[in-house]
Parts: structure tokens; C-alpha cells; sequence
């Protein structure tokens, strides 16, 4: 005889009271396939955890973003935020796609020039430039996004030795109605520095002023601080032309458009709050086109996005290390993954689904990583179907950040795995090995040995 | 030996009454299970020999899981001990 599927023994005390008008259950269906291959199979060949990445899904929000601006706006070129995942690979298909490298460090920059990115499509952003990577960026003409003043004097001083003159832009900072103002990078529009600039840039004969650059702030809740920040950045561009007779030839908007995870302490989900691309799409779009650019004129319009172009193709598959029960009484879940490898669930509710079948019992859990450190809680509160050990999860939405900002801190990060458009996987990044990790590791010939 | 108060109300659906705490509470078929077999006074030994003979499970699983089910009726104060 058949013996019955088994679930742990549960009972649940029955609140009276109001309704919760968002109901208790978040998951309605456990995930087993990701673009159609079994995420067991996933982990019986690549290990757990492991980050999976639908190539599928990075080119249709690629091109659904582009799609959104370029229906309003004519010149539309968005550069890949390397900082948000580069793994080679992923930057890969976005340049397949036709986007543009946007770097913040030498390091990053050398990354996109590794990848076969042209010099001259590189955005080279950031507040460290050291001077041979300023003279790399120069021979290469790439678009040299200057932060500060000190870096400005630096590069003018650099100028002398340079086989071309810089193509430059700044970056500028403003009130947008968004709070804190992200000030600490670039040049303040309100107060002048940034038309100070602008106008030294000018005079000093040796920049060639292309752009103009803002990144207003990160998860933007707010489609019209765009609109403000076109505004000003506009202001800018025709005053340039107008005093300074140089001809603005893009405005870089940045970045920050949200994803769909849901930040956490937000009282609503994501899907219900944030803004689509659309909104921002409409308000940036329609806004550059009503300030009165000549048509031979109107500036490309240059996009940073990161987040919102690669969350939603990431994924973290797991397994249940433990059950346990807390000294209140409360259920605590301990998995292979923790705040090591999912930087992001400092900021986010993360969407967490079993891989496998379940029933319609579940409970309230504490979700805990594996590291012997108390900081490490995926999520502090989750209601999800009852998970045994050696059960498997899915983690949605880590594209962005989470495997350029992972930690080694006590485990060693795992496989990076791509699933192409055919339903293919590819493995990416390998899991690290204690040799690769001890590879630039000295020891002084008086510490080699020792007796206990 | 685990005795369930005796006033404790159950059905086979599971929901479980406290009468002397107004607390209800709604069990998954298997702990409804335990409780029945409990109500009608079986050994621990042989309940778990029967939830052994029902359920797919390991003995070790069940082992780990039953402590755990203990401590939430006690928890939820549906135990005489």
C-alpha cells in the first residue's frame, strides 16, 4: 500500500478579530522550473546554493525598457551599470543588446574594455580616477564623467601629455524633491558649483565638453524628480550654448529606476507602489522635449540603468539546513544562504518560494542564513508552507547587486549558472575553492610552523 | 507519557478547542491525527508506530518531529503535563 505524503505535525492558533485585508498566504505554487528547467536538476548539477540567471529575461526587460524610451524620445542609448552585476558574461548580453559600458572604477573599466567594449562607449564614472587610469580613459576616448573639482584640476594638468583632447561631461547634484540629496557626488546645481564648472571646463581649453550627468538617487518612488532633474539639467545645456557657445551632446539621466522587490518595512508590495518604467520613461521623455531643443540639437539622451534592467533575472536557489524552535516560541529556519551571498536582504522583503509541492498549512518563520553570526536573517518574518530539511527554495529578484556586492566571509561563494534562451545552462562564475580564495595569501617563513 | 487536558474539544478536521482559555486552534491532518490517538489513549510508542505505518517517513524525521509537536501543544497549554 501507497503510504500518505508526510507533513510535519502543525497546529495553529486561530486569531480572532479584524481581517488582514492582504490575506496571510504569499505563495499559492511552489516554483520548480526556472525557464522550464527543474530547479532540482539545477541543484543536483550545479550545487546549492547557486545564483541562476535567465538570459531570456535580461533581453526581454532590456528591451522593454529601451521600447519605452525610445517610442517617446528619438536618441536613446542606455550603458550597462557594470557595479550592478558584472559578471562577463552578464555584461555580455547587454552589449549584445546594444548598450554601452558604465563604469565607476579602474577596475570595472578594465573589466569592459576586457569585454571588447569599444574605449569610445565607455562612460567612466565615479570619484576615483587615478591618473593612469584618467590617461587609459583619454587614449582610449571614452566619456570621462568628472565628480570634484580636485579631479577637474587633475585632469586639465594630465591634459599636457594626452594624445587627444578629453571628452568630458560632470556630474551634477540637485534638489529634486528627494530626500537625503545624494551631494556627495558631483557638482551642486543650486548653489552654482556646477555652472562654476561648467564654465572652468570651458575656459581652461583643454576639455571638450560633451554631457551633462545626473543619478538623482537609487529606488526612486518618484517618476516626476526626473522631470525636475531634466529641468534642471536642460537649464544647464542651454546656458552652455548660450554663454559658453558649446553645444550639449547628451544628458545622461543615471539610474534608480526600482525594481519589483519590495524594500523592506514597505507596507505594500512593490507591484503596488512602485512607478513602471513607463512612468519614468514619460516624465524623462517628455520633459527633454519640451525644452526647446533645435531638432540638429536635441541631445542624446543617455540611460545608467541597472537594477531595474537585471533584478528580475536572478535567482538564488537554496536548500533547508534546520528547523528549529526559538526560546518565544517561534519557528526558525536555517538555509544554506545567507546575508553572505543575498547582500540585498538588507533592503529588501525578498520573495521566497518552495521548489517543491506543499500543502495549504503554513507558518509564521524567522529565515536564517548559515553563517556563525547573528547579523546573518534573510528575512525576520515570512509565512511559507511547512519546509523539511534538505527542502530546496527560490529566492526571486537578485540580479542586481548580490553578486557583485556578496561577501567571502566564512563560506566561499557558489556557481553562477546562466540558462540561455534554447533552456540551456551554462555555468558562469565557478564556486570558489579554498586555493583561489588563499591564492594572494604570504607567509613569513617564521610563522610556517608550529607545535601544540 | 503526553496526557491532553481533558476538556480540550477536537474534530477530525482539525480544530482543537480550549473551553478554559476561549483559544482555538486548526491542525494539519497529521498532528489531527496524533491528537485522536491521543485522545483515546495510546502510548507515545504506538502512535508513532502507526504514523510510521501511515506516512512516508523516516523514524529519525518523525523522532525530531514529534519533540517539536510536543512542545507546541504545550505551548498552546493542551497538555496536563
Amino acid at each position: 500500500m501507497q503510504k500518505e505524503k508526510y507533513e510535519r505535525p502543525l497546529i495553529q492558533k486561530m486569531n480572532a478579530g479584524l481581517m488582514n485585508k492582504f490575506g496571510t498566504r504569499t505563495e499559492y505554487e511552489p516554483v520548480k522550473h526556472i525557464d522550464n528547467v527543474p530547479v532540482k536538476e539545477i541543484i543536483k548539477k550545479y550545487g546549492s546554493p547557486v545564483f541562476v540567471i535567465s538570459e531570456r529575461t535580461i533581453r526581454r526587460t532590456y528591451q522593454q525598457a529601451l521600447r519605452a524610451f525610445r517610442t517617446r524620445y528619438p536618441k536613446v542609448q542606455f550603458a550597462w551599470s557594470y557595479k550592478t552585476n558584472y559578471i562577463n558574461a552578464v555584461c555580455n548580453i547587454f552589449h549584445q543588446e546594444g548598450s554601452w559600458a558604465e563604469v565607476v572604477s579602474g577596475f570595472e573599466y578594465r573589466k569592459a574594455l576586457g569585454n571588447g567594449v569599444p574605449g569610445n562607449k565607455i562612460l567612466f564614472n565615479g570619484p576615483e580616477k587615478t591618473n593612469e587610469e584618467l590617461e587609459l580613459a583619454v587614449a582610449n576616448d571614452s566619456l570621462i564623467h568628472i565628480d570634484h573639482f580636485d579631479e577637474l584640476y587633475q585632469l586639465i594638468e594630465l591634459t599636457d601629455k594626452m594624445p587627444r583632447k578629453p571628452r568630458v561631461a560632470i556630474r551634477v547634484n540637485m534638489d529634486t524633491g528627494i530626500y537625503p540629496i545624494w551631494d556627495r557626488f558631483g557638482f551642486n546645481y543650486e548653489n552654482g558649483t556646477a555652472w562654476n564648472a561648467l564654465t572652468k571646463i570651458v575656459a581652461s581649453g583643454k576639455l571638450e565638453l560633451t554631457g551633462l550627468h545626473c543619478h538623482i538617487g537609487t529606488y526612486m518612488l518618484s517618476a516626476n524628480a526626473y522631470a525636475v532633474a531634466v529641468n534642471k539639467l536642460c537649464d544647464l545645456a542651454h546656458n552652455c550654448k548660450s554663454q559658453l557657445n558649446t553645444v550639449i551632446k547628451y544628458i545622461d539621466m543615471g539610474g534608480g529606476f526600482p525594481s519589483s522587490n519590495t524594500l523592506r518595512g514597505a507596507y505594500l508590495p512593490a507591484s503596488d507602489t512602485n512607478p513602471s518604467l513607463d512612468e519614468f520613461a514619460e516624465a524623462i521623455c517628455s520633459t527633454l522635449l519640451q525644452q526647446g531643443f533645435k531638432q540638429d540639437e536635441l541631445p542624446l539622451l543617455m540611460l545608467e540603468s541597472g537594477r531595474a534592467l537585471i533584478d528580475d533575472a536572478g535567482y538564488l536557489l537554496g536548500s533547508v539546513l534546520a528547523n528549529k524552535r526559538l526560546s518565544d516560541g517561534r519557528r526558525a529556519t536555517i538555509m544554506d544562504f545567507g546575508v553572505n551571498l543575498l547582500f540585498t536582504a538588507f533592503w529588501y522583503e525578498h520573495k521566497i518560494s518552495p521548489a517543491q509541492d506543499f500543502t495549504h498549512h503554513t507558518e509564521d518563520m524567522v529565515l536564517y542564513g548559515p553563517l556563525c553570526m547573528n547579523i546573518d536573517m534573510v528575512r525576520e518574518t515570512i509565512n511559507l508552507p511547512l519546509l523539511n530539511r534538505g527542502d530546496h527554495v527560490v529566492v526571486h529578484r537578485v540580479g542586481a547587486y548580490n553578486m557583485t556586492q556578496w561577501m567571502q566571509f566564512i563560506q566561499m561563494r557558489p556557481n553562477v549558472v546562466l540558462i540561455d534562451e534554447k533552456g540551456e545552462t551554462h555555468l558562469l562564475r565557478e564556486a570558489e575553492t579554498l586555493a583561489y580564495i588563499e591564492q594572494l595569501e604570504k607567509m613569513p617563513v617564521h610563522l610556517k610552523e608550529f607545535n601544540l | 507519557m503526553i496526557q491532553l487536558r481533558k476538556n480540550i474539544a477536537s474534530s477530525d478536521s482539525g480544530f482543537i478547542f480550549n473551553p478554559a482559555t476561549g483559544d482555538s486552534y486548526s491542525a494539519n491532518p497529521i498532528a489531527a491525527d496524533i491528537l485522536h490517538h491521543l485522545k483515546s489513549g495510546k502510548s507515545v510508542a504506538e502512535i508513532k508506530t502507526l504514523i510510521l505505518g501511515k506516512f512516508d517517513v523516516e523514524a529519525g524525521q518523525l523522532e525530531k518531529d514529534w519533540d517539536d509537536f510536543i512542545a507546541q501543544l504545550r505551548e498552546a497549554n493542551l497538555t496536563e503535563n
